[in-house]
Parts: C-alpha cells; structure tokens; sequence
C-alpha cells in the first residue's frame, strides 16, 4: 500500500509536468491543427535559461533565499520561452499555414532539430546538474515520501493552470482563442485578428513549458540539450488521451497519463513475472496513445476526433 | 546533360546511367591513395540510399509519413545478430537459468554447437529472412495507422520505433535475447562463394578474389553497390505499375482512391512491408558489415536522418532522393575530415564540431526545403506540356481542387 | 425497351446524431437510363449518394445492383460491384496526369501486384498495355484524348470534370453516379456536357445524376426523384415532375 501511494504522488508530480506541456500542444493544435513538434524543445529551453539565471545568481546573489532563486529563474525563463515559440511561428509556421499536411509537421521536426542543436552548441553536450535550492528533507505524507521541490511543482502547475482557466474563460483574449479554436474565419468577421491570437497561444504554451521546463530541471537535478524531446512526446500523448483541443482534457490527460506511467512504471515487474522491468516506463505513453487512437480517438473530453473516415 | 529520365529521353538517359555506374565502380581505386576511410564513407552512405529509398515507398509514393522507419533497420540487423554470431548461445544459456526444463529441452533439440557456438547461418538465408522478417513488422507496425491521419500517423509510428528500440536496449534480462546497451558482437562478416569480406585471418583485411586483391571495405562497397542498384530498380519497377499507382493514388485522395476500387487497407499495408523490406535487408548488411549491433544506432536520430534525406532529395522522385542519401549521408563525414582540421587552421580551436554540424545540417535541410523548395533539390521532372495560353480555355476554375 | 433493373434500393434512413439526414429513401433504375435527383441545398442527395457508394454506413436499407444484393460497406467493394461515382468538389489525383488518372480507374478490373511489377514477365505486361489503351480509348471517348500526359490539376475546370467522369468509366461500371457534375460550368459547357451523356447514355450506360440546373435535368433524364429534407416527395417522368405542386414548393420558383 505504501508504494501504491508513493507512486501515485510520484504520478501526480509527473503529471503535472506533462499537463504543462499538453497545455501547450492542445493549444496550438486547436488553433492551427498542427502539432508543434517542437514544443517539448521549449521546455528544455526553459530549463537552460533558468539554469543560466540560476548560476548566476549563484554567482552575483548567491545569499537570495532558494524559493526567490527559483522565482527569478521562472520569471526569466517564460519570455525567454515565449520569444523562441514566437520566432517558431513567425519564421516556420505561419508560411505553411495552407500547405499540405506533410510540410508542416516535417518543418516542425526540423525546428525541433535546431533548437536542440542550438542548446547543444550554447550549453554543451553533457547534462548539467541543476542547484538544488530548497530543503531537501523529504515530507512524509502517509508512509510516501515527497519533497518540498515536488510540492512546490504541484503548487505552481496547479497555479498555472487555474490562471490559464481563469484567462481562457473571463477575460476578452480568452474569448477570442475559443473563437479562432472553434472558426477562424467567423472569427475574423467578428474582429479578431487571428494572427495575433496565434501569437498569443503560442506565447501562453510556451510560458507554461518554461514553468515546467525549470521545475523539470529542479526536480530531477539535471539538464541536457535533448531532455525536451521525451516528455514533449508524452505530453503529446497526454494532450490526445485528454482529447486534443480541449484545454481541460489536456490537463487531466497530463495528470492521468503521469499516474499511469508511475503505477506502470511501479507494478510492471509483478505484472509481467519479472520479464519486463521499470526501464519500460516510457513505453507506457506510446501504449495509451495507439489505445486512445484506435478506440477513442476523441480522447477523454470528447473534443476533436483524430482520424477522418 | 546529365539526365536520368528514360521516358522523355531514352537514350541519354541510358548513357548518363552508364557514365554514372562507370564513375562509381572506378572510385574505390581512384579513392585508394588517399586511404579507406573514403570508401568506408561511401559503405555507409550506401546503406543509408537504401534506407531512403525504402523509406521513399512509403513517405514518398504512398504519402504516410513514417517516423519510426529505423525500426526495420534494427529488426534486420538484430535478426542478423542472433542469427549469425554466437550470442544465441547466450540467449540459451539465459533460458537454461531461468526455466532450465525448457531450456535444457531447447538446447538439447538444437544441438551441442548451437549450445556453445551459437547460430552462424549463411548470408544467402540471412538477407530473405532479414527482408521477410521486416517485412512482417512493417504490416504489425502499419496495422494500427491506417485509420489515422498524417501528423498522428507520424507520432505513432514515432513511437513504435521508440518501442522497438527500448525493447532492444532492454531485452537482456531475465532472457538475454540482445544483449542490451552492451548490444551483440562478433556477428560473422559475409561470406559469398567462398569469399570472406572482411578477409580471411591474418591478412589485414584484404579480400583474394584469384589472384585479384582488395581491402576489404572495396569488397563490401561493391557489394552494398549491387544491393543498392537493385533497391533501386525494384522501386522504379514498383513506381510504374498498378501498385505504384494505387499508392500515389491514395496519397493524392484516398477517399477518391477507394471510389475507384482500391483497397486502400492492404494498398497501405503492402506500402510499409515493401518500405520495411528494405530496411530489413539493409540492416543485415550493416550488422555483418559492421561486426557489432548496439541500440544507438537505432535511435530517432536516425528516423528523422533518412527522412531528411527523402525530404531534401525529392520526396517521391527515387534519383532525387539517391542524391539526398548521398548528400546527408556523406556531408557530415567529409565535413568531419575537413572541418574541424580547417577551423583548427583558421581559428586555431574548434568552434563548431562535426557532431554539432551534422545535426545543424539535417535541421537546416528539413526547414528550409519545406520553406523554399518543398519538392526537394531533385523533384520529379514534368513531363506534360505545360499549359499556356492558347490551349487552355478562359474561365479557369473556381479553386476546384481535392475538397 | 429492357426493362432490367440495374439499382434496386429501398428504405434507407441515416441519421447525424440529431439529424435525420434521410427518411425512407428509395429509388429503382432501370438499365440504360439517365435517372435524376434534385431537391433543394441540403435535401440530401450527396447524402443518399456517399451512402449508395459506401462512404456513409446507413441504419437501414436493401441494396441491389443488377438483381444482386451488395453491401455498401466499403467504397472498394462498392465500385468492385459496379457503381463508379464522381464528387461534387472534383476529386482527381492532382499530381498525375490524365491519362494516369484513367489507368487507377482501371485498377479495380486488374489484378497484377507486386510480382508482376518487379518481374514484368509477360501476362503482366499485357495487362499494362491494356490498361493503358483502355485509359487512352476512355480519354478520347469523352473528349480529352489530347491532354493525355497533361498533369491533371492544370487541366481546365470543365477538362477535369470530364476527366473525373472517364476515370469512372474506367472501373466498368453497371451504374454511373455523377455528383453536380454540370456545377459551375457555363452554357456551352454545359451543353457540351449534355451531349457527352447521351453518349454515354447510348453505349448502353445506366446513369444516376444529381444536379441543380432543372432545365438541364428536365432535357435529360429519363426520370426524376425529388428530395426534400431528406424524404423523396416526387417521383416520376420529368412532365410531372415540373407540374407536382409539392416541388414547385419546394424549390420556390426553381433553381438557376
């Protein structure tokens, strides 16, 4: 039982992260049908920049308090992030808004491609440890374990997403991104400026994949350039499991797809007598995906379905 | 003018054909003074045209857009590893200590030689088995994509390679079938009528052929030089036919495709287990080429590679994306030997290294062709008039085209 | 006169949801007509069409094609069985050339796969030169023979719509099902059109043809179904047809 619980706090911590990044996926996708192959990339992005701000701070401020040193690395790291999935959809993107299906998604893997080859000639090709700032002394919540940098992921994801809710639902710009997900064109007749919608859809992914980019980085203690591409899939999975489109979906899709690969990740070795062992954790995403494809593709909410008939 | 087109100009083309097929038997010996690592470039680059070109099946004829592709190349090449180096001995061995009733009884069916040296069999059963074998994985890997659309046909077919390849870097316990990271050494090199590729013992890897001699990587080049010539004339045969059609078909509309009579589930089908049959076939060269498998060779990184090629070179058009192969694969290595010797000339460090400069080279392909010349350096020449004013009638269409 | 019937389909309801796309459709053609169907924007013509033809799995329905029941499960076996159907918004395969185009129309009534495309051995290349004549043949007949290795999606708008109809041809087919195949066309190439259809009509051709010009349909067809909301609210020769009550109601003052 003790496991159980520990891997559904390790499932919760996980999922939270891909819920972020899902965040960013479904967004873009309801907008522009297109799959920011990307995306994961900007997570990475954030953690670099925020590792960056955090060594120097390190160096130039090293008695700031940790939960301050991270604060400043996530507020640096968001526009970071919010100017390269700009640039992404200003230089890649916008041209082939009406090319064939294939142009796209290859131009994405490409960019996806040179940002990684960027962060490896900027930061190297060696992972790099990330400070560990805040206590280390793990709290015991009924015979699991977790840490204060865990309850601190949970805490913002989840501050993050109630403020996306918050600004997809109340205010004007949130409107008008239903708007655009829902009919572009219609839209446009009722005065949005879809290209600055885009813009902004972009920008609000990103800064959601900096967040989880440098918690990433806090949680695990350590960083490398193609570190983006693994979870980026995943919560891709999750964006779909949650059913692509549906900025709600794309949050319990992240959470679910998290506690599924814990609990897979924890029981696969009973499960399968000892064949199968936890180095198979990332096949369970891959698994879920093809499930929820094949039967049913418009995932949990109910939104976009995949296929055509 | 160089020219490969047969239809518009037969006897050019076969001229040029010609010329190129001379060019690349002499190379290996005008490359010689300069040392093997050229030709071993060119090894390489072959398998990799082969790859493209099987990959070009189905992302280029068929239209779907494969990214787990190197999935075949790993089941060729472990197949070759299982089946032609002694790590089925270990495989057994791993089986007599976890169920010793099943094991002992297997090993004692296969044989006391199994049991010590493991399975050698000889490349003539090797490569059909390598090609039926990938084939077989193409129509599983397939089955499940047929009903998606592109972007989510890619991501699955993503993450089937993704699945085959922590399968191979994990399936070393409690059955040792690959070995793991550690991967399978001492696969035999090829043997053909007596021949052995990589030389015999002792004679520093050097082929005797009569009293004709050559470094082993020439003998190999010719070899992966026949393959790919056939890989290339069995796609164009494809190309031009009924299936070729049926495929192109379905690429261009597949709901008009099947209004036409197509059964455009096993038309799919047929187009990744071809595609996978030659990357099946390609892997079991690489494994016996190469000696050892490991899991690194078949990462994403080498999905997304062949992609590139078939993107840059001209999706769909088989010379165009030979050059892509040719191009993608060699560049890095030549860059290799000349760039970082330069930059240590020019600037006295390393700016940028090679690595560096391979991966900026396969992301800048993909971007800018897609954004200036989609249909790649090389793309298929046109062969119809194009219309011009007087034969066309006014009134063009109202944007009639595919809904 | 023959009086063999080619399509024989009764009952067919469809609903989207919550809409009832159709309500008890019917329809019976006799070989070598040219049988019509109009109803105003949205009565469910392309609707009852992609059921016909397998693209839409009705709820209910019978289905006979020449006396023999076929299932329209599947687009593929649909034509396999012998109805060719063209689109509403022309679905050539643009990046080949016409003649291209025609040879896939053919494909259904070949055979050769992968063998005889590696090997060519003899009877594989026979079935290519066939297919190949045939296309040509099928090309000249509707009028296009010229632009034979023209890519397709240069071809003029009223050249691809005879183009769609030769590929259809090409499957052989018991019934030829045309979707607005006149939309968009001018006068004379509408009259054009009218003249390839009798053609097609004396070859001996069963055709069903859905269209929105009534004059055109009034000079052409053999006889009528009337569409509205879904349900067939006329049926017969074109004469009564024009004078039904509940038609004239329907199309307020008619189309174009």
């Amino acid at each position: 039982m003790d496991t159980f619980i520990q891997q559904i706090l390790n499932g919760l911590v996980l999922g939270s992260m891909y819920a972020l990044v899902a965040l960013g996926y479904t967004m873009v996708y309801g907008v522009l049908n297109l799959i920011n192959f990307a995306h994961g990339d900007v997570l990475m992005i954030g953690a670099m920049i925020g590792l960056s701000i955090l060594n120097l701070l390190g160096v130039y401020a090293p008695g700031l308090p940790g939960y301050v040193q991270l604060g400043i690395a996530i507020i640096g790291a968001i526009p970071a992030c919010m100017i390269v999935n700009i640039l992404i959809e200003r230089i890649a993107y916008r041209r082939l808004r009406n090319a064939p299906r294939l142009a796209p998604l290859i131009t994405a893997i490409g960019v996806s491609y040179l940002l990684q080859t960027f962060a490896m000639m900027i930061w190297g090709r060696n992972p790099l440890p990330f400070p560990q700032l805040l206590p280390t002394e793990p709290i015991m919540v009924g015979g699991a374990v977790i840490s204060v940098t865990q309850v601190l992921l949970l805490v913002l994801a989840a501050v993050s997403m109630f403020g996306l809710v918050m600004l997809v639902e109340r205010t004007r710009m949130g409107r008008a991104m239903r708007a655009v997900a829902e009919n572009p064109r219609v839209a446009g007749l009722m005065g949005v400026d879809s290209n600055k919608i885009i813009v902004a859809t972009f920008a609000i992914g990103a800064a959601l994949a900096a967040v989880a980019g440098v918690m990433w980085g806090a949680n695990y203690a350590s960083i490398q350039f193609a570190m983006g591409f693994m979870p980026g899939l995943k919560a891709f999975c999750a964006a779909v499991l949650g059913g692509i489109g549906n900025i709600y979906g794309a949050m319990i899709g992240g959470i679910v797809l998290g506690i599924i690969e814990a609990l897979g990740a924890g029981y696969i070795g009973e499960l399968t007598g000892g064949f199968l062992g936890s180095h198979y954790q990332d096949i369970f995403a891959f698994i879920v995906l093809i499930l929820v494809l094949t039967v049913r593709p418009s995932g949990i909410m109910g939104e976009r379905v995949a296929d055509r008939a | 003018m160089l020219t490969f087109d047969i239809q518009k100009n037969p006897k050019q083309a076969y001229i040029s054909m010609a010329l190129l097929l001379a060019a690349l038997i002499i190379f290996p010996f005008a490359a010689a003074p300069f040392g093997n690592s050229w030709v071993r470039i060119a090894d390489l680059a072959l398998l990799y045209i082969m790859l493209a070109v099987g990959l070009n099946i189905v992302v280029g004829f068929a239209g779907l857009l494969d990214l787990g592709y190197i999935a075949f190349y790993a089941v060729g090449a472990y197949m070759t590893g299982l089946l032609a180096s002694p790590q089925f001995a270990t495989v057994l061995e791993s089986l007599i200590n976890m169920n010793p009733a099943v094991g002992e009884a297997l090993a004692a069916m296969l044989g006391e030689d199994i049991r010590t040296n493991g399975i050698h069999l000889s490349v003539w059963v090797i490569v059909p088995m390598a090609a039926a074998l990938a084939g077989l994985f193409g129509a599983l890997l397939g089955a499940p994509t047929l009903k998606l659309r592109g972007d989510y046909l890619a991501i699955v077919t993503l993450g089937f390679g993704e699945i085959i390849r922590i399968f191979m870097n994990n399936l070393n316990d409690p059955v040792n079938i690959t070995n793991g990271p550690q991967g399978i050494n001492l696969i035999d090199p090829i043997r053909v009528f007596g021949v052995n590729l990589a030389g015999e013992q002792g004679s520093r890897a050097t082929v005797f052929i009569g009293s004709f001699s050559m470094p082993s990587v020439n003998a190999y080049y010719f070899l992966f030089l026949v393959l790919t010539i056939a890989t290339v004339f069995v796609t164009t045969r494809l190309q031009h036919s009924r299936l070729g059609r049926a495929w192109v078909a379905i690429r261009e509309d597949e709901i008009a495709a099947k209004a036409m009579g197509i059964n455009t589930r096993n038309v799919k089908l047929l187009a990744f287990s071809m595609g996978a049959t030659f990357g099946g076939v390609a892997g079991a060269m690489f494994a016996s080429f190469q000696g050892f498998v490991s899991p690194e060779s078949f990462s994403l990184t080498e999905s997304i590679a062949v992609l590139a090629m078939v993107v840059l070179g001209g999706i769909g058009h088989i010379p165009g994306v030979v050059l892509g192969g040719a191009l993608l694969a060699a560049l890095p290595e030549i860059l290799r030997h000349v760039v970082e010797p330069l930059q240590m000339k020019l600037f006295g460090k390393v700016l940028i290294e090679s690595e560096v400069l391979r991966q900026l080279l396969y992301g800048l392909a993909m971007v800018v062709i897609m954004l200036t010349r989609p249909a790649g350096l090389w793309p298929s020449p046109k062969h119809e008039e194009r219309p011009d004013a007087d034969s066309d009638s006014k009134g063009q269409s109202t944007g009639v085209m595919a809904a | 006169m023959n009086e063999q019937v080619i399509l024989n389909i009764e009952g067919v309801n469809k609903r989207f949801g919550g809409l009832q796309a159709l309500t008890d459709v019917r329809i019976k053609i006799n070989k070598g007509q040219i049988y019509g169907l109009i109803g105003p924007n949205g009565a469910g013509k392309t609707t009852f069409f992609n059921v016909i033809t397998g693209l839409y799995q009705p709820d209910t329905g019978t289905f006979e094609l020449a006396g023999k029941p076929y299932s329209p499960s599947a687009p593929h076996a649909v034509a396999k069985a012998g109805i060719a159907r063209t689109f509403q918004n022309i679905r050539l395969f643009g990046e080949m050339t016409a003649l291209e185009n025609v040879m896939v129309g053919r494909h259904v009534r070949s055979h050769q796969g992968v063998f005889g495309a590696v090997f060519r051995h003899k009877a594989a290349r026979e079935e290519e030169a066939a297919i190949r004549k045939r296309a040509q043949e099928l090309l000249d007949f509707v009028g296009i023979g010229q632009f034979a290795s023209r890519t397709s999606k240069y071809l003029s708008y009223g050249d691809q719509r005879r183009l769609e109809i030769a590929r259809a041809l090409a499957t052989d087919p018991q019934l030829l099902a045309l979707d607005e195949p006149a939309a968009g066309m001018n006068a004379t190439e509408k009259l054009a059109l009218r003249e390839l259809l009798v053609k097609i009509k004396n070859e001996g051709k069963t055709v069903l043809l859905i269209e929105h010009d009534v004059k055109l349909m009034m000079g052409l067809c053999d006889r009528i179904s009337v569409l509205e909301y879904g349900k067939l609210i006329a049926e017969g020769l074109p004469a009564e047809i024009q004078s039904n009550k509940a038609v004239i109601e329907a199309y307020l003052g008619g189309a174009h």
